[in-house]
C-alpha cells in the first residue's frame, strides 16, 4: 500500500463533518487552496459548485455515451440493411431493397438503447461501483453522509498528509467534528 | 436568436416557488421519507390494497393460464377484428407509462424542480404499465413460447423479422423503452437505498440494501459522475418517450384502414399518453397522499394545482386531434373516411364515441377553475374519467374502424368475452400489487432531491445567500 510509509498504517485519512452545504464548499475549496490534492466531500445530495470548488472535473462520461450512441446508430441501421440486401432480400413488388427511410426508427431506437446502457454501465464503472467496502464507512457518523451530515475527508495519501497538521487544519473550517478514519 | 435580443428585463420569469410546505430540515425529509419504507407497521390500507391487488393479480394468472393452454380463441377477437381489446389494453398502458418518463425526464430538462417529489412513484408507475402493457402483444402472437422469435438473433429457419414493419419497431421501441426506464429508475435510487441502508437498523434489511446500493457513498467525484449520467439518460429518454408512442401510433397510421391513415397520429398519440399518464399519477398519488400524511408536505397543493393544469393542456390538444380527425374525414373527400365520421357519430358504436367526447373532451373543462384543481375529491374524480376517457379513445380507433371498413361484405360486430375482462381487470390487479409493494420496499419520493429541493429553498428563500440559482427561467 501506498500509504505503509506513514507511522499510522492503518489510517485511512481524517474526516470532518459539517451540518451545512454551503460551509462543506467553502472547506473544500480552502482544503484545494491549502494544498490538499487526495480528499473528497460526501454529501447525501449533489451540492452543485462543490466539484468546481474541488478543480475535480470529468468528461468522460458524455463522450463515451456519444460514442455509445454512434455505435447504435451504426448497428441498427447496420444490421437492418445486411438483412435487406445481403442476407434476406427480399423482392416486394419491384421496390428497391435499400428502404432506409423504413430502417430509421429502429436505428433510433438502437441509439438510445446503446447510449443509454453506455452511460449506465460507465458511470459505474468510473465511480469504481459497486463496492462493498470502503473505508469511509469506518468514518464516525459517516451514516449520516446519505442523510443530513456533511464530510470531508483528507487521505493519507495525499502527499501533504500529516496527522497533527490535517486535524488542525480541518478543525479549522468550521467543523462539528473531526476524526480519524481507520482503513 | 430573436428572442436573446430582447430586453431581459422584459422576459417572463418564473417566480422561483417553495415546493416544500411546512418546516423541514434534511434531517427530517430523509425522517419521514424513509420512514414510509422502514416503518415495520404499515397503515392498514396498504394491507387492503396489496391484498385486494394481489387476489385480482390472480385473476390475471388464470386468464393467461387459460389463454396459453387454449389459444386466442378465448378472446373476443374476430374478423374482421382482429385486433381488439388485446390492442387497445397495449396502448392504454404504455400511455400510462408515458407520465413517468414525461415527468422524470422532460420536466428535469426543463427544470421543473416540481417534478422532484412525484417523479419516483410516476416512474414506478412507468415500469410496471409497461409490465402490463407488453404482456398484451406477447400473448396476442398467440405462442407466447416462441415470442423470441420477435427479435434478431441468428436462426436455423435463416429468418429475419421484418424490419420495415411498424410491429417490429413496437419490439424495439418498447423493449427499448422499459430497458431505459428500469436503468433510469434504479440511477435515480441508489443514493435512496443507500439512505435506507444507513437508516434501517435489522442487519437482513441493511444488507439487501447495502447490496442494492452498490456501495454508494455519496462522494462528491461520485455525484459529479452521476448527475452527469442521470442527465445524458434524461436527455435520452426525452425523445424515447415521443418516439415509442409515434411508433405505437404508426402501427395504426401506416394502416389504411379508415380512420386510422392520418399524419396527426404520431403527436395526437403522444399528447393522449401524457393525458392518461398524468391522470394515472393523479389516481394513485391522491389516495397516497391521504394513506400517508406526513408526505403531503411533499405532494403539495401546488402540485396538484400543476398537474391538474397539464391535464386540462394536454387534454385540449387530444381534443384538438379529435376535431381534426372529423375534419380529415371531411377534407379528404374520401368515401371510406367519410362513412367512417358518419359511423363514429351514429354507427353502432356512438355512445362510445359520444362518451369519450364528453370524458376528454368537456369534463376536463373544469380545470379552468382554480379551486377545483385544488379539490382532492373532484381531481380524483377527475382522474378517472380521464383514465376512461382515453381507453375509450382506442377503444373508438380500433373496433370501431375495423369493424366497418371499406367493403359492407366484411363488416362485423365487436364485443369482448369474459376472458377479456379477467385479463384487463387482472392486469390493473398486477398494477396495483407492484405499486404497493414498491411503496413497502422503496421510497416513493426521490429522498435526495427534496434534499437537494430544500437547499434551493435555503438560497432562495433566505438563509443569508441571495441565491444566483434562483434564475429559473423557463427555457
Amino acid at each position: 500500500m501506498a500509504h505503509a510509509a506513514y507511522e499510522s498504517p492503518k489510517l485511512f485519512g481524517i474526516v470532518a463533518e459539517f451540518d451545512d452545504p454551503d460551509v462543506l464548499v467553502e472547506a473544500a475549496a480552502k482544503t484545494r487552496v491549502a494544498g490538499y490534492r487526495k480528499f473528497d466531500a460526501y454529501s447525501p445530495m449533489p451540492v452543485h459548485g462543490l466539484a468546481e470548488a474541488m478543480h475535480f472535473e470529468d468528461i468522460r462520461i458524455p463522450w463515451m455515451a456519444f460514442f455509445g450512441g454512434i455505435t447504435g446508430c451504426c448497428l441498427g441501421l447496420g444490421f437492418q440493411t445486411w438483412i435487406a440486401l445481403i442476407d434476406y432480400p427480399m423482392n416486394v413488388g419491384g421496390k428497391p431493397l435499400f428502404t432506409w427511410p423504413q430502417f430509421i426508427p429502429i436505428t433510433f431506437e438502437a441509439t438510445v438503447l446503446v447510449t443509454g446502457l453506455t452511460t449506465f454501465v460507465s458511470q459505474f464503472a468510473l465511480n469504481g461501483l459497486p463496492k462493498p467496502y470502503n473505508p469511509m464507512f469506518n468514518a464516525k457518523n459517516f451514516d449520516r453522509a446519505s442523510q443530513d451530515r456533511f464530510f470531508l475527508c483528507i487521505e493519507t495519501r495525499d502527499p501533504k498528509f500529516d496527522e497533527a497538521s490535517v486535524t488542525e487544519f480541518l478543525q479549522g473550517l468550521g467543523a462539528l467534528d473531526v476524526s480519524e478514519v481507520p482503513a | 436568436m430573436a428572442i436573446n435580443s430582447i430586453d431581459s428585463s422584459k422576459r417572463t420569469r418564473l417566480v422561483p416557488q417553495n415546493f416544500i410546505d411546512g418546516e423541514h430540515s434534511y434531517t427530517t425529509i430523509s425522517e419521514i421519507l424513509a420512514g414510509v419504507v422502514l416503518n415495520p407497521k404499515p397503515p392498514t390500507v396498504w394491507f387492503v390494497a396489496t391484498g385486494l391487488g394481489f387476489c385480482v393479480l390472480n385473476v390475471m394468472l388464470l386468464a393467461v393460464t387459460y389463454l396459453v393452454l387454449t389459444g386466442t380463441g378465448i378472446w373476443g377477437n374476430n374478423q374482421p377484428t382482429a385486433w381488439a381489446w388485446d390492442i387497445v389494453n397495449f396502448v392504454w398502458w404504455i400511455g400510462i407509462g408515458h407520465a413517468g418518463t414525461l415527468i422524470s425526464a422532460i420536466l428535469l430538462l426543463m427544470r421543473q424542480s416540481w417534478r422532484n417529489s412525484i417523479n419516483r412513484f410516476a416512474e414506478a408507475m412507468t415500469i410496471f404499465a409497461v409490465m402490463c402493457a407488453g404482456l398484451y402483444p406477447l400473448l396476442h402472437t398467440g405462442r407466447p413460447w416462441l415470442d423470441y422469435w420477435l427479435f434478431p438473433y441468428a436462426n436455423t429457419l435463416g429468418m429475419w423479422p421484418q424490419t420495415r414493419s411498424p410491429l417490429e419497431w413496437d419490439v424495439f421501441a418498447v423493449s427499448t423503452y422499459f430497458t431505459i426506464s428500469l436503468l433510469f429508475w434504479f440511477l435515480g435510487l441508489i443514493p435512496d437505498i443507500a439512505t435506507l441502508r444507513d437508516k434501517s437498523q435489522h442487519p437482513l434489511v441493511k444488507s439487501i440494501y447495502g447490496l442494492a446500493s452498490m456501495g454508494w457513498i455519496g462522494s462528491a467525484k461520485h455525484w459529479f459522475r452521476y448527475e452527469q449520467a442521470y442527465n445524458i439518460l434524461a436527455g435520452i429518454s426525452a425523445p424515447l418517450v415521443l418516439s415509442v408512442h409515434t411508433i405505437v401510433s404508426f402501427d395504426f397510421a401506416v394502416g389504411i384502414v379508415p380512420g386510422w391513415h392520418t399524419t396527426i397520429f404520431p403527436p395526437y398519440f403522444v399528447a393522449g399518453a401524457v393525458f392518461a399518464g398524468f391522470a394515472m399519477v393523479l389516481t394513485f398519488g391522491l389516495p397516497l397522499r391521504s394513506v400517508y400524511p406526513q408526505i403531503k408536505d411533499f405532494i403539495t397543493e401546488k402540485h396538484l394545482d400543476w398537474m391538474a393544469k397539464i391535464l386540462l393542456a394536454t387534454g385540449l390538444i387530444v381534443f384538438y386531434g379529435y376535431i381534426l380527425e372529423m375534419f380529415y374525414g371531411w377534407y379528404s373527400g374520401n368515401t371510406y373516411e367519410l362513412a367512417l365520421v358518419y359511423n363514429r357519430l351514429f354507427g353502432p358504436y356512438k355512445w362510445f364515441y359520444y362518451a369519450l367526447i364528453f370524458c376528454n373532451g368537456v369534463f376536463p373543462q373544469l380545470c379552468w377553475v382554480p379551486q377545483l384543481r385544488r379539490n382532492v375529491p373532484f381531481l380524483f374524480v377527475l382522474s378517472i374519467v380521464v383514465g376512461i376517457g382515453m381507453w375509450l379513445e382506442r377503444f373508438v380507433i380500433i373496433p370501431m374502424s375495423l369493424t366497418r371498413d371499406f367493403l359492407t361484405s366484411s363488416w362485423g360486430y365487436y364485443a369482448p368475452t369474459e376472458w377479456d375482462w379477467a385479463l384487463f381487470i387482472g392486469t390493473m390487479g398486477f398494477f396495483v400489487f407492484l405499486l404497493f409493494m414498491f411503496i413497502k420496499v422503496l421510497p416513493i419520493i426521490n429522498i435526495f432531491e427534496m434534499r437537494d429541493l430544500l437547499m434551493k429553498n435555503h438560497h432562495q428563500f433566505g438563509h443569508g445567500h441571495d441565491g444566483h440559482e434562483n434564475s429559473e427561467e423557463a427555457h
